[in-house]
């Protein structure tokens, strides 16, 4: 179980977490949504480690910022481009954690474990040994979640999944998600502001506007909330409480 | 108001250079105690010993060639102002391993090196990869800085004696087909005034002009900007402090070496 409590973050002067509570259950997806800059990102980077809150607890499975690198340990993440190593070829990406560290395993066997995870994926064997560059953006967050998943993590972390992807493609790449999560019993925790992916992949869902949660609840309460900020959100209606540059 | 406007700028520029020293220095103490701590990443040291130094030996063979027989010619010239010519192999011999080798090898590989460091790496830093590698629980301080800071200092130290010996050569060259020295009497010549010390202090300098190339290409990549024009600047820095550092380190260690 993640627990965030009261989590705070600036940058200068400007304040994008002031006081998020939030807890996603073991074995949930939970999806984080709210518009471009309210904080999305900085969120998920604060339960990574990559960056430091200035107030607040997080801790995962009870276990407050004990040992980041047992934390990572089982975890894998899927980036918003895709973050993948443009100096090596798709196999070794997929299979980085099972070629050095704790994980090494023989390269033969390495290999075989990434081309399975890329089968998953829905990418044939000849993919492999193409490089990142080679790849459609499509292929690539396809690249990406087989690296997340290669180690079989207990938590996963999807950023901003179907960003830059065709409906079509974006539509894919969820139930994929949907798919693997369910399939792996995972606790997944998504950023996204594409309601398609929300309708895909939720359990559970959480609305940041103005650096706290505004609402969270079940995916299925997410259309009767009687919530503003939420409504005006997942209709995408440029008039109500969210203020909007035109 | 006014006039306090000047101490305000000399006090915030003073401030900021500390601020950077600092950050400069502690980036270098935690590079280097990566260097010794595992876990220990062989094959992309490998790969940074190949590209640092193997793939750098055509233009240092080149630099060192060309600035051996200018050398040669202008030492000749100077010498035949009070009728030294004979100074030419020694001097040359002298003059390559002492300093230019060190320095124009140094400068050449910072130029080449710290530039594809810094643009590589703060590329990675631009487009998440540096995140992706904590996440895939891989310390980029181990993976990325410690191999290409210790393939740095023990190549470019190789670099520089295979430098020497070529800049030799290219005085050796122009001596015997331009200037009409005897080949042997040249070669005997350089033998016999070079001491041990100035080939080796030449080759101490090289692994800590080494060392500067590296840690000035991933300090300034880690701390890339955004963006094209982020990487961009981190690229231009890199190669600016690196060049800048290499020659002042070059003064410090000459001081220390030969100042009577």
């Amino acid at each position: 179980m993640i627990r965030l409590e009261n989590v705070h973050k600036a940058f200068g002067p400007k304040k994008v977490l002031q006081g998020v509570d939030l807890e996603v259950g073991k074995g949930r997806s939970m999806v984080i949504i709210g518009g471009s800059g309210t904080g999305k990102s900085v969120l998920l980077k604060c339960v990574l480690g990559l960056i430091r809150p200035d107030a607040g607890r997080i801790s995962v499975d009870g276990a407050e910022g004990a040992s980041r690198d047992a934390f990572l340990a089982r975890f894998g993440m899927l980036f918003q481009g895709g973050a993948l190593f443009d100096s090596m070829p798709v196999w070794q990406n997929v299979a980085f954690r099972l070629l050095r560290g704790s994980l090494k395993q023989p390269r033969a066997q390495a290999r075989e474990i990434a081309v399975e995870k890329l089968r998953r994926v829905g990418l044939s064997p000849d993919v492999a040994d193409l490089y990142p560059a080679e790849l459609s953006g499509g292929m690539q967050k396809r690249v990406g979640l087989a690296r997340a998943i290669a180690a079989d993590p207990e938590i996963i972390f999807f950023d901003e999944p179907t960003t830059g992807l065709d409906p079509i493609m974006a539509g894919v790449i969820n139930d994929l998600i949907r798919e693997i999560v369910v399939e792996m019993g995972a606790t997944a925790m998504t950023i996204t502001h594409d309601m398609s992916s929300v309708r895909a992949i939720a359990d559970e869902i959480a609305m940041l506007h103005a650096g706290k949660i505004q609402w969270t609840g079940p995916a299925a309460q997410m259309e009767d909330s009687g919530d503003p900020y939420l409504d005006q959100f997942i209709h995408g209606r440029a008039e109500g409480p969210i203020e909007s540059l035109r | 108001m006014a006039l306090l406007a000047p101490f305000t700028w000399i006090g915030q520029a003073t401030l900021g250079l500390l601020a950077a020293i600092g950050r400069l220095t502690l980036f270098a103490l935690s590079a280097v105690s990566h260097v010794f701590r595992p876990p220990f990443y062989p094959r992309e040291f490998l790969s940074a010993l190949m590209t640092i130094g193997w793939y750098s030996l055509p233009v240092v063979g080149l630099t060192a060639f060309f600035t051996g027989g200018a050398l040669a010619l202008q030492i000749y010239a100077g010498g035949a102002r009070f009728n030294a010519e004979a100074v030419v192999p020694s001097i040359v011999a002298i003059g390559m391993v002492r300093e230019l080798g060190p320095v124009l090898g140094g400068l050449m590989v910072a130029a080449r090196v710290a530039s594809s460091i810094a643009a590589e790496i703060g590329t990675m830093k631009v487009t998440e990869q540096i995140d992706a590698l904590t996440t895939l629980s891989t310390h980029p301080m181990k993976y990325l800085t410690a191999p290409r800071l210790l393939a740095a200092t023990l190549a470019v130290p190789l670099l520089v004696a295979v430098g020497d010996a070529i800049g030799i050569l290219g005085g050796y060259t122009i001596g015997v087909q331009r200037l009409g020295f005897n080949g042997a009497a040249y070669l005997q010549n350089t033998v016999d005034f070079l001491e041990p010390w100035d080939v080796g202090s030449g080759l101490v300098k090289g692994a800590a002009f080494g060392f500067i190339v590296a840690l000035m290409g991933c300090y300034h990549g880690m701390h890339s900007g955004r963006g094209a024009q982020g990487v961009g600047q981190a690229t231009k820095a890199a190669v600016v402090s690196a060049s800048v550092l290499i020659l002042a380190a070059n003064y410090l260690l000459t001081e220390a070496f030969f100042s009577a």
